[in-house]
């Protein structure tokens, strides 16, 4: 028996053992590649990266800054459409999940979520680029809104559903008209989930090459006109990597590390926000 | 009746076709206690949640009958009256998380966007948690979390809320189930307290309790009322073969 005990706690040893070697075999290439591209960006980062615009070949100097203001004012303006709308959204679903138009419209989140974003990239050219005849900002937030708005759907709908039925109830049976109820007491108890998903879907499309490729293009100097071709992060990092100058490659290293800046600094305020602010129910 | 305060006739309710309160007449008078016994899946909830019209917001569920509150017709009222008149809790303590001690029990006020000056809100809460008989517990810690109380605690926390709306009549649904012993005789005192104001229908399975607390007591069986008598009748000399057979154990 003793024996027999003896094994058996050897084989879960051995087990445990196995796993956190897997583990650990499985985030070393991650580990290397995010050192890499530290390595490589953080010596192209200073004050006057961020604030200047890309110098000609051979020409010192230049930054990232118009792939900055892009980035951001595209994201910012399919954050603007997206959120409101994918948590609406979420709403109905989680409040009404057994309507015909819950199923139909979840299968197209579902499906929308699992569309390449290079096809959303065409889809949306075909829609704005083509009848306004110029590639724009505006029509990269509307590739990258759709792209988030799946995300937010879904975080929102899976959050509400989690709570539990009684603190509804309890709200009703004091006499809270419904939409009071989803305003102050749902979405509220929801929050830490939501607002996690909404970090979650920026950090997703922030690094969103393909669906701007077709709608926003690219932009070598400093714009906030939103009806003209604008800058990104990915796409200086796409167009710059590419070519054959070993400046432009910097530059693109040094665009690379604050891309991965964003999504790590997303991800960690999500993980703050998640354990700060969830409600204990 | 003057003393009348809800009274129900020939009322019945579905779950889309299943027919589970079946033809109850009942009259429940003022500062009463009143009992609601019988087997699992009788209807009791269902009931219960007719009177302050919670029944009708799940999908398929209906009623039909009279069912009223003093000499109004409680499902000719807006829902929102209902139920800032009848107040509920439930069988498991619901206070809500994101809210504080303190702004659990002013909820019935303020999630209805009513607007009310500090000092009041501050009478009422006291008002309401001494009612409650937790004001010396959290009288210190008003603006915590209200889920950092114990399940006893939490369950009067969510009393004290449906106190806060001076409602005419108080419902519970099996309000002691979720606690200790403690908690369950902390809540039964208060019972006795809030009688004096309050008319309160609670179901419940325990039959010490119901003996307990509760001056009358009514016995539903399969979606019928059977027998609705004083509550020492009842254990003593039920008239219906059905209420006996249930008190003495003989089904569930
Ligand atoms: N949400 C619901 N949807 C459909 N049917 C329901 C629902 N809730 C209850 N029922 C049905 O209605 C009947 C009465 O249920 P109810 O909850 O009123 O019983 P109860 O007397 O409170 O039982 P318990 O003592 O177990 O709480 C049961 O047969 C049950 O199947
Ligand atoms: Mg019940």
């Amino acid at each position: 028996m003793d024996a027999r005990i003896g094994i058996r706690n050897t084989k879960s040893m051995l087990f445990k053992g196995l796993i956190v070697f897997l583990a650990f075999l499985i985030t070393l290439p991650l580990i290397v590649v995010l050192l890499y591209i530290i390595k490589q960006g953080v010596t192209q980062v200073n004050w006057h990266f961020l604030t200047h615009v890309p110098t000609p070949v051979g020409e010192p100097g230049g930054g990232i800054a118009n792939a900055l203001v892009g980035s951001l004012l595209m994201v910012g303006m399919a954050s603007v459409v997206s959120i409101p709308v994918g948590i609406l959204t979420g709403i109905y679903l989680s409040e009404n999940p057994h309507t015909k138009l819950a199923y139909w419209s979840g299968l197209c989140v579902d499906v929308l979520q699992g569309v390449p974003s290079i096809v959303i990239g065409i889809v949306v050219y075909l829609w704005i680029v083509k009848p306004l005849g110029s590639f724009s900002a505006i029509a990269g937030s509307c590739a990258l809104a759709i792209m988030m708005l799946p995300i937010v759907i879904r975080s929102t709908e899976q959050t509400l559903r989690l709570l539990p039925p009684s603190l509804k109830e309890a709200a009703l049976s004091l006499g809270v008209p419904y939409h009071r109820v989803i305003i102050k007491v749902i979405v509220p108890c929801g929050f830490a989930g939501i607002l996690s998903g909404i970090m979650l879907s920026v950090a997703r499309i922030i690094g969103e090459t393909a669906p701007l490729l077709f709608t926003a293009l690219g932009n070598s100097y400093l714009s906030y006109a939103v009806t003209k071709p604008m800058e990104s992060l990915p796409h200086v990092i796409y167009t710059y990597a590419t070519s054959p100058y070993d400046d432009w490659h910097n530059l693109a290293w040094g665009a690379s590390f604050i891309l991965l800046m964003f999504v790590l600094i997303l991800n960690i305020t999500t993980k703050l926000i998640t354990r700060k602010w969830n409600i204990q129910l | 009746m003057e003393h009348t305060v809800v009274s129900a006739s020939k009322f019945n309710a579905w779950f889309g076709d299943n027919h589970v309160v079946k033809d109850v007449s009942i009259g429940i008078e003022k500062n009463q206690v009143i009992a609601v016994m019988g087997p699992s899946g009788c209807g009791k909830t269902t009931f219960l949640r007719c009177i302050n019209r919670m029944h009708e917001l799940i999908p398929g569920a209906t009623a039909k009958g009279s069912l009223k509150l003093y000499d109004d017709e409680v499902y000719n009222m807006n829902p929102i009256y209902v139920r800032y008149k009848i107040g509920m809790v439930f069988q498991r303590p619901n206070p809500f998380p994101n809210l504080s001690i303190y702004d659990n029990v002013v909820a019935g006020y303020k999630l209805n966007g009513l607007k009310m000056a500090k000092a009041d809100l501050d009478n009422i809460v006291e008002k309401s948690l001494t009612s409650a008989a937790l004001w010396k517990e959290v009288k210190d810690s008003l603006h915590k979390k209200g889920t950092f109380l114990s399940g006893g605690q939490q369950q009067r926390l969510c009393i004290a809320r449906a106190i806060a709306m001076e409602p005419e009549v108080i419902l519970f649904d099996e309000p002691t189930s979720a606690l200790d012993p403690i908690s369950t005789s902390s809540v039964e005192q208060l019972f006795h307290e809030l009688k004096e104001n309050y008319t309160l229908i609670i179901v419940t399975h325990n039959m010490q309790q119901a003996a307990r607390v509760s001056d009358k007591t009514a016995f539903f069986y399969l979606g019928e009322l059977v027998e609705f008598d004083n509550t020492k009748q009842m254990f003593t000399a039920p008239s219906d073969i059905r209420t006996q057979n249930y008190i003495t154990g003989r089904f569930s």
